[in-house]
């Protein structure tokens, strides 16, 4: 038997049936934004969308610890996220499909997914528009006296808006228990960070808010999940933000209209063979939290459920044409 | 400029005397005392009680993890309001200047405006933004504007501009009791003003104008410091035997349609005047909204608006007070009209 010790963090921290939920969400990110993307081409889903293919591990691992209470502010490249942290996505393809059962009664679509029962405030369609949110969160949590925290995500395009340097300012002025999740995939739509950032790393703008920041493998989901452990921690014990900047990279394109005249093939393929969900599976697998058979079960499961979820989608009514004003504004205010 | 109140609001016999900045104030405290979610958050509105003095000692009241000063940073700040607000808070955050919310559009306009309606009903935003406004202080081009016509384009926000110390106070806990967020632009000269202003708490109706003096020969809307130029201009018409009907237009989202519709049937002529540049301005909307409503057909005079010249707001004092309407100009314009030499 292997020295405990030396086992990855998230194989010696998280209960094997936790870890196999982690698993299926992986799993059904992938086939959801598959689905998704086979909807689009289909003509099922209109608009555009910004898939995360090839970055599940950063956003199940980010949300392991995360309960109901404690919220997440989610940007454009959002599926992953609201799945993570325990959306159904029959509602979800609902919302895509613009029907009046999708999470946002089909007035949100990709860019505006949210579930707020399950404390995500939403994915933002401006690049920085959900970090002074995700402040206003944490703010919200200490002033009511609860501990709950807020992860706020956002890209590596987010780190040169005003609106990050503002929030994790204010953030740490004010000791406020939120973690800043920057997913960095290398690229602001077609701008490198290399290109647009005058730090080799995001997670060093920390320092400059007194705060820690950490760099790690973001398609290792034993280390995203550690650096969460820590960060969360902290937030909880009310010794305020940290910054985690996971590496990972979207296997698509930006969007839909994405023709990829920035990245090479070569480039894109040596990432795709870092999955991290194979990776996730394969260390799983090793440890003995299950065997193929299991991991096949669960693989399969996720095909299931997408499948379910399209079917509910069609299924559904679309919105009344003559609510286009509904939600304006509050209903029992008019 | 001490105005009496219409009759047909709430107001006691025995009413007090406050300034509209003291009314703003007690607005503030009540329903802080009322309300421990409400927290009040901006630039230098602890210790300093805020660049005009409104939120003077709220801080030795309610301390300062509720009168909370935060950084020079009007989008951060703000966001944070908005998200404070879409978790159980009911912020009330000041911009210094209502110039200053240009920093924060992102927040109030993409943000604030649109989340309960991107997320189809399931989330509100309940916050407050308090926007000290116009010209007159000698302030030049940036802190002197007014740009309330910018947030009535917004469907999601609600606009309120009080004229009175008594709707100061009233509108400011509407406001708190609405789920919505709602922007309050507050005239800086008018906050050493004094008024009647009810004791306890009251609600001044959001979206209700107020027919503030009665007449036949014209009606004029006017909202915030307009309204005290249009009635001081009104007294000088009545002397020559011209009826002014004036309307104080306290909400500029939502508009009240009905009141203004039915004052234009009644007189036949209408002047709009307003603080904010003419151009694309509140004066736009309400002359459309006339024209496109059966109201046009009682109209014996073409529409006529006041607003700010086509200019930022000038520093030179001659220049500034020439910039927007005064008592002379609306009493001018009035006159034209009712002559119909426009």
């Amino acid at each position: 038997m292997m020295d405990a010790d030396n086992r990855p963090f998230a194989i010696r921290h998280y209960s094997p049936a936790q870890l196999r939920e982690a698993l299926k969400r992986m799993y059904l990110i992938r086939r959801f934004e598959e689905g998704a993307e086979d909807s689009y081409t289909r003509g099922m889903i209109h608009g555009t969308m910004h898939l995360s293919i090839g970055q599940e591990a950063s956003a199940m691992a980010t949300c392991m610890e995360l309960t109901d209470d404690d919220k997440i502010t989610s940007n454009h490249r959002g599926h992953g996220h609201c799945i993570a942290k325990g959306a159904d996505v029959g509602r979800m393809f609902a919302e895509f499909f613009g029907k009046e059962t999708g999470y946002c009664h089909g007035r949100g679509g990709s860019m505006h997914i949210a579930d707020v029962k399950t404390g995500n405030l939403g994915a933002n369609g401006i690049v920085g528009g959900g970090l002074p949110i995700a402040v206003g969160a944490a703010l919200s949590a200490k002033r009511l006296g609860k501990s709950d925290v807020t992860v706020c995500f956002f890209g590596d395009g987010a780190n040169n808006e005003g609106a990050f340097h503002e929030s994790l300012n204010i953030a740490s002025v004010w000791k406020l228990p939120v973690i800043f999740v920057c997913e960095n995939n290398g690229y602001g739509m077609s701008t490198s960070t290399a290109r647009s950032t005058a730090v080799p790393h995001i997670a060093q703008r920390a320092a400059a808010y007194a705060m820690p920041g950490t760099t790690v493998d973001g398609n290792d989901f034993s280390a995203v999940s550690e650096a969460l452990h820590i960060a969360i921690a902290r937030a909880r014990a009310g010794d305020g933000p940290s910054l985690v900047e996971n590496l990972t990279y979207r296997w698509r394109g930006h969007s839909k209209s994405d023709r990829n005249r920035y990245r090479t093939k070569e480039e894109i393929e040596a990432w795709m063979a870092k999955d991290p969900i194979a990776r996730f599976r394969a260390e799983l697998i090793a440890h003995g939290v299950l065997d193929e058979a299991g991991a096949d079960a669960i693989a399969s499961q996720a095909v299931a459920d997408v499948q379910k979820g399209i079917e509910f989608a069609k299924a559904s009514a679309a919105p009344d044409l003559s609510e286009v004003t509904r939600y304006v504004y509050a209903e029992a205010a008019l | 400029m001490n105005v009496q109140s219409n009759p047909v609001t709430a107001s006691d016999t025995n009413a007090r005397v406050l300034s509209y900045a003291e009314a703003i104030r007690e607005a503030m405290a009540i329903a802080m005392q009322a309300d421990p979610t409400v927290i009040l958050m901006g630039e230098d509105i602890g210790v300093y009680g805020g660049a005009f003095q409104v939120t003077l000692d709220l801080i030795d009241r309610f301390g300062p993890e509720r009168v909370m000063d935060t950084p020079i940073s009007e989008l951060g700040g703000a966001g944070v309001a908005v998200g404070a607000a879409l978790t159980g808070l009911k912020p009330i955050f000041e911009f210094q200047f209502s110039d200053f919310a240009m920093l924060a559009m992102e927040q109030i306009v993409n943000q604030a405006a649109k989340l309960r309606y991107m997320l189809g009903g399931e989330a509100a935003v309940p916050v407050v933004f308090r926007m000290p406004s116009g010209s007159g202080t000698g302030a030049a081009a940036q802190h002197s504007q007014s740009i309330e016509a910018w947030f009535g384009h917004v469907p999601g926000l609600k606009v309120l501009q009080p004229s009175t110390p008594e709707d100061a106070k009233g509108m400011l806990l509407a406001a708190l009791a609405d789920p919505d967020p709602v922007m309050i632009f507050e005239h800086k000269l008018l906050y050493k003003t004094k008024g009647h202003v009810p004791e306890g708490s009251y609600l001044t109706p959001i979206g209700k104008a107020l027919v503030r003096r009665t007449g036949s020969d014209l009606t004029i809307v006017a909202g915030s410091i307009m309204l005290h130029r249009a009635l001081e201009a009104a007294e000088k018409l009545a002397t020559d035997g011209i009826n002014v009907e004036v309307i104080d237009l306290r909400s500029i989202r939502p508009i009240d349609r009905d009141t203004i519709l039915t004052s234009v049937r009644k007189t036949g002529k209408l002047l709009v005047v307003y603080e904010g540049v003419k151009a694309y301005g509140v004066g736009a909307e309400i002359s459309a909204m006339v024209a496109e409503s059966d109201a046009f057909d009682y109209l014996d005079a073409p529409i006529l608006r006041l607003g700010a010249a086509d200019a930022p707001v000038p520093y030179n004092p001659d220049l500034e007070r020439a910039s927007v309407p005064q008592v002379d100009t609306i009493e001018a314009a009035a006159r034209r009209l009712v002559r119909r030499e426009v």
